[in-house]
């Protein structure tokens, strides 16, 4: 029994982590609607700054309490200065464009903690009191996860009190209701918005310096909480504290048992609860109805590409295909994971622009391409032209199984499922040695025969990527792509003239796996290997920043901005080992620079000049 | 012929000497290096450091058969991806003459395999997958440090006098955990056959529940603890350890905790007594390490860690093996310059094998200490790399499935 | 020849009663308005009737077949056609396509991935607009239409199926009289013209009074008068409900 109670104990210390992370993320949502993918760094920040404040103070009890304090406020600080600097240009961009700018905020606090504190951990000496423990029945349990289960309840009190109790909670919480009343009501939302940022920083602070005990302060921090403090907040119902709380519970509670019953599985028990939450409670244990997606403007109509637009396509196009005679090998397997990235782009933007579905998990469709036409290549020793059609099969199967639950939903919580099931399939990857290899891979993908030659093989990808690129982009001038949109505009209107939206919306699903599927068994050719990094988080964030720079309200869009990120990224990284920083400043100045994404903006541009 | 640690001494002298002579003519030996220097910057930044001692040491004392060593350096951010696509331009547009580089496993796999297909020889430094020169080994591809199943080998003698009968297990669930344990348990089993294996824990890498995991562990009553978690995860897990008594009046043997990249961040909660492998890197006084210590402390202001040492051999190993074969023609490298080139690095000598593309490069098994609030490793003995390999016909086996 | 037929249909929302018991019928050809102070449960109604809702209790039959609880997508399909009090159209379409789409819906063209939507029945889709005076703004994006022009186009793509029933809710909700005037002159041309049978709730008693062959008053969710113009007008108990507190208090 007692190590029940241990385990229980130990689950409400996760929990608190959990929570103390997840709840100013959730704070800065409700009130914001921003996405704030570096609230992992903010919490990163914490240690770090934690980690110098509390060398200066003494190691006592209410030298560690000022340490916390003081490295909250430093936070705030940080938090308001990066909403003043950077996201109050962004309220008025296109739903999840702060995404993109708050992940150029990742990559460069990643150079900038490094260049600062240095690559290695930075561990906090724990003094005596912070060492000891309590004796619960023969089992030890340490004293300092005691102060974390209280810290949970605690700032859950106080955020309380902060929100019921004085004016400004009011105002939060009137915002996360209904930001335009707020604002119709002659409320400074500016000031508003800012001090909601700098209370989430404070709370990401006030997460990293309390997880110094327990660890350290490194440089994966930011990447490994952040997606455990997404899944709490939509699991808990965006912009609900309480339901964050009680998610953190749930999770914490079920990891610690996990770990003692089924301790292989402790990849995936996160995003499962999260998966049967969804599916069961679409919006979250505590969240309310979503409400209608409110656009900034209405999405633009779709035209046919002017004449100038379609010559300037064909002429990239026969460069593209003369390119292998001009420009060295090198720079044809730079053109050759371009196409792949614009095919992975506009299959993203398939069902992200005209469907309306945001997918922070498209990795899932790549990988399971990839891997499909390796086992065909590898296990099956089928020739190139059946793996290659096996991978968007198999891709556009399992689309079609999960979408049946991801097409129900909408918005965040519609991307977080597709987050779900993405790092179950990456789960699957990674442990499902037999199959996949594991962390291994699968090697030896190469183009055998007539294609062995890198330049028949980018043939191949040209011709194959530009030919999905343009069905993908014919279909969404064609009744379906119409019918598409038409859900995405008005489900209520679609639905009223006839359309099937779920059945629309979930073969929109599919055609995007497939799409997806085909590039990434393409890329398993390319490279020659495959490998579970190819279902990871970052691959699908790739995609998601492709489309957004590009702009998720063109059709051209993905195309530019697959372009556009592969070209920079790929630059960068040959440029400088700082590479992180500038990639970062780059994305950021381009999306202040182009809010509506290049393609967007180039689009505004030629309306304005006609 | 191949460098002795005399020469070695010898290049350190000349380089302090006269740091800027060159001497060597001809188009430079150009080696294409990869690695995720800003994905593990921890590991990496060391072996850096140590493979540019090495490169400006050699240079210093007249470049490789009269040839300065030139190293052209890339990043792949930690993705398999982007070092195939760097290898390229290190092939093609760099014209290196041959490849090397690599930390975690998976890009080890994946620049073995390019190198195969393209028929360059690739040789890794840090990655320790069995199947680069087992399972999935080819002819161009040649690896430096001991593997996952050599540190279990080395670790077992010393694990198997602890007499302990009811272990449990820890480590990230992926390839590198996973094999650790599979071998740890297989070794082990066939030196005390009444071993018994009675709880693991996988925890997800950089995200373990130490206290869970910790609890968990006990629940098992192990007597001792096999441990293969490490970096940050380790950190969590033995302060978690620590204060829940978990390894008190138990036996643990830990893969690689002994070297400087893990034991630094432990600091004064280093436990004492572990069973390691890694690098006492100020205790041992040998000639050959303290001139490597000495000249990396000079140039760089720090101790070098396991990390400096391998990218320090790297260069040194790759040199021999250039030596030997006369030149940088690519299918002498392969088939006669590099199998059986023997080279010196500052933890002792050691020679590529021709069977499996194996160096015999060893490590240090010792235990863990606690120095003025530092952790050390002492009663630490040089394992020889080539004691620590299975039998030729095993290795064939391995090769063949 | 009756169309539509709601037979005791109940609605709750959290153990508020929005719809208690409401029976009717509506014949083809026949404008019937459906009136009621804001609360009555007018919108309520409709939702079940066009298959937003599902009914606790009740049935609705058209042209004498069941069609509770369908869902809205299979009652356009058996010829119901309606507009919304907020209006719902297509915003990243052009008028012209939204009323495209509804055709090609109609003709179940909608699972077609080739041929662009442009070279589809332009030619109908334009004779739509035309009957609801639309046509100068065929090429307009709907998403900035003027709110009056909005309710047209909703009729426009409600009739692109040829309905036997058109379920009009607030049709001429921000428009100018005159407008008023000539969209109910429409509907009853439309509805004379095919037979269709017109169910609309208006807030515009003069647009009640001028267009509906018949009028059923709700009232805190129960049918509380039904008849015509004169009718209506002479009814004590739409009186009070109309003017009710004014009358009982004395106020202005």
């Amino acid at each position: 029994m007692t190590v029940f109670l241990v385990q229980l104990l130990t689950g409400l210390a996760g929990a608190a982590a959990l929570f103390l992370v997840a709840a100013g993320l959730t704070v800065i949502f409700g009130v914001t609607r921003v996405v704030n993918f570096s609230h992992g760094s903010l919490y990163m920040l914490g240690a770090y700054v934690g980690w110098t404040v509390l060398a200066h103070l003494p190691h006592s009890i209410a030298g560690f309490a000022l340490g916390v304090v003081v490295t909250a406020l430093v936070l705030a600080a940080f938090g308001a200065g990066l909403e003043m600097a950077l996201l109050r240009r962004l309220y008025r961009a296109p739903e999840l464009l702060q995404l993109l700018a708050t992940f150029g905020v990742v990559l460069m606090v990643q150079d900038i903690t490094q260049a600062i504190w240095g690559a290695e951990d930075l561990t906090l000496p724990r003094p005596h009191w912070m060492r000891g423990f309590v004796a619960i029945g023969g089992e030890r349990f340490p004293r300092f996860d005691l102060v974390l289960i209280a810290a949970g309840p605690l700032v859950l009190g106080l955020l309380w009190l902060l929100l019921h109790r004085t004016r400004f909670g009011t105002l939060v919480r009137a915002a996360t209701q209904d930001r335009d009343m707020v604002a119709a009501l002659g409320v400074d939302q500016r000031r508003l918005f800012t001090a909601v940022f700098a209370l989430g920083a404070a709370l990401a602070g006030l997460g990293g310096v309390l997880s110094l005990p327990d660890g350290s302060a490194n440089l994966q921090l930011d990447l490994s909480v952040i997606t455990d403090a997404f899944v709490v907040v939509v699991v808990g119902g965006l912009g609900s504290i309480g339901g964050a709380y009680l998610a953190s519970l749930i999770i914490g509670v079920l990891q610690a048992f996990g770990i003692l019953l089924l301790p292989k599985l402790t990849l995936v028990i996160v995003f499962a609860v999260m998966a049967v939450v969804l599916v069961f409670r679409p919006q979250g244990l505590l969240g309310r109805a979503a409400d209608a997606v409110r656009e900034a403007a209405a999405p633009p109509l779709v035209r046919p590409a002017a004449p100038a637009l379609r010559l300037l396509g064909a002429a990239v196009f026969v460069l593209l295909a003369a390119a292998p005679f001009a420009v060295g090998p090198f720079a044809v397997s730079v053109l050759t994971e371009a196409m792949i990235a614009v095919l992975f782009a506009a299959s993203l933007h398939f069902m992200m622009g005209p469907g309306g579905m945001p997918s922070f998990g498209h990795a899932a469709w790549f990988g399971i391409g990839a891997y499909a036409a390796a086992l065909a290549a590898t296990a099956l020793h089928l020739p190139l032209p059946a793996a290659l059609l096996l991978a968007p099969l198999a891709a556009a199967v399992v689309a079609a199984l999960f979408g049946w639950f991801v097409v129900r939903l909408s918005g965040v919580y519609l991307a977080m499922l597709t987050l779900a099931f993405a790092q179950i399939v990456w789960a699957v990857a990674l442990q499902w040695t037999g199959l996949t290899g594991g962390d291994n891979g699968i090697l030896g993908v190469w183009p055998g025969g007539v294609l062995a030659g890198a330049h028949a093989f980018y043939w191949v990808v040209l011709a194959l990527c530009v030919l999905a690129t343009l069905l993908l982009r014919r279909v969404l001038y064609a009744p379906f792509g119409y019918a598409l949109r038409g859900a995405r505009d008005s489900t209520l209107r679609a639905e009223a003239i006839g359309l099937p939206t779920v059945r629309i919306r979930l073969a929109a699903f599919t055609i995007a796996g497939a799409a997806a599927g085909l590039a990434g068994g393409l890329s398993a050719y390319s490279k020659g290997s495959v490998f579970p990094t190819y279902v990871s988080i970052g691959r699908s964030v790739d995609a998601l920043l492709m489309v957004l720079l590009g702009g998720v309200q063109t059709i051209a869009g993905p195309i530019v901005g697959a372009l556009a990120y592969t070209g920079l990224y790929d630059a960068l990284l040959l440029a400088t080992s700082q590479w992180r920083l500038a990639l970062g400043a780059a994305i950021v100045a381009l999306v202040l620079a182009f809010p509506q994404g290049i393609a967007g903006a180039a689009q505004q541009l030629r309306r304005r000049a006609a | 012929m191949s460098l002795s640690r005399r020469s070695l001494l010898a290049a350190t002298a000349a380089t302090l000497a006269t740091p800027a002579l060159l001497r060597a003519a001809g188009a430079p030996i150009r080696i294409g290096e990869i690695n995720s220097y800003t994905a593990v910057p921890a590991f990496t930044l060391p072996y850096r450091n140590g493979w540019q001692l090495a490169v400006e040491q050699i240079n210093g004392s007249g470049g490789v058969l009269g040839r300065m060593v030139e190293v052209i350096s890339r990043d792949d951010a930690g993705h398999p991806a982007d070092a195939i696509r760097l290898a390229g331009e290190l092939l093609n547009d760099q014209k290196v003459d041959l490849l090397a580089g690599g930390f975690l496993s998976n890009i080890g796999l994946a620049l073995s395999d390019f190198a195969k297909q393209s028929g360059k020889l690739y040789i890794a430094g840090e990655p320790l997958a069995d199947a680069l020169v087992w399972g999935k080994g080819n002819r161009m591809c040649f690896r430096l440090r001991p593997s996952t199943y050599m540190q279990a080998a080395m670790l077992v003698p010393d694990a198997a006098r602890l007499k302990a009968k009811r272990w449990v297990t820890v480590a990230p669930n992926y390839e590198y955990g996973t094999s650790a344990v599979k071998w740890f348990k297989q070794l082990l089993t066939a030196v005390q056959p009444d071993v018994q294996f009675v709880g693991e824990q996988w925890p997800a890498l950089g995200k373990i529940d130490a206290g869970a995991t910790v609890a968990a562990l006990a629940e098992a009553k192990p007597d001792a603890i096999f441990n293969v978690t490490f970096g940050g995860d380790l950190t969590s897990f033995v302060r978690q350890g620590n204060t829940r008594g978990l390894f008190e009046g138990r036996g643990v043997v830990s893969v690689l905790t002994g070297e400087p990249e893990y034991l630094g961040p432990l600091g004064e909660e280093t436990p004492e007594g572990w069973i390691v492998t890694g690098y006492p890197v100020a205790a041992d006084t040998s000639p050959a390490n303290s001139a490597f210590v000495a000249a990396y402390k000079a140039k760089f202001g720090e101790l070098p860690k396991m990390g400096s040492v391998v990218g320090y051999a790297l260069i040194q190993s790759i040199a021999a093996g250039i030596i030997r074969a006369g030149g940088t023609d690519t299918a002498a490298m392969a088939d006669t310059g590099f199998p059986g080139a023997s080279f010196a690095t500052p933890i002792g000598t050691a020679s590529w094998r021709a069977l499996d593309h194996q160096s015999t490069l060893g490590t240090y098994v010792g235990r863990t200490a606690l120095k003025d609030g530092h952790g050390q490793m002492v009663d630490w003995r040089y394992v020889d790399g080539a004691t620590a390999l299975p039998s030729d016909s095993a290795v064939k086996a391995m090769q063949a499935g | 020849m009756t169309v539509l037929a709601a037979e005791g249909l109940r609605k709750s929302f959290g153990g508020t009663a929005a719809v208690q018991g409401v029976s009717f019928a509506v014949a083809a050809g026949e404008m019937l308005a459906l009136i009621g102070p804001n609360g009555a449960g007018k919108s309520t109604c409709f939702n079940m009737l066009s298959g937003q809702l599902r009914p606790d209790a009740g049935r609705v039959l058209l042209g004498g077949a069941d069609i509770t609880a369908l869902a809205p997508r299979r009652i356009w399909r058996l010829g119901v056609g309606r507009t919304f009090q907020i209006t719902a159209t297509f915003a990243s379409m052009t008028v012209g396509e939204n009323v495209q789409m509804a055709l090609l819906s109609h003709a179940g063209q909608v699972w077609r991935f080739w041929r662009p939507v442009r070279r589809r029945g332009v030619a109908a889709a334009a004779a739509l607009l035309d009957q609801v005076g639309l046509s100068a703004l065929a090429d307009t994006a709907a998403g900035v239409l003027a709110y009056g022009d909005l309710k047209r186009l909703e009729l426009a793509m409600a009739l692109a199926n040829a309905p036997r029933l058109l379920l009009m809710d607030e049709p001429t909700a921000g428009m100018a009289p005159a407008e008023r005037t000539a969209l109910m002159r429409l509907a009853r041309d439309l509805a004379t013209a095919h037979g269709i049978a017109v169910l609309f709730t208006e807030h515009d008693m003069d647009v009640v009074f001028s267009a509906a062959d018949r009028i059923l008053v709700l009232h805190h969710g129960a049918l509380i008068a039904e008849g015509d113009g004169a009718a209506i007008r002479a009814d004590a108990r739409v009186r009070e409900v109309y003017l009710g507190s004014g009358a009982t208090s004395g106020g202005h």
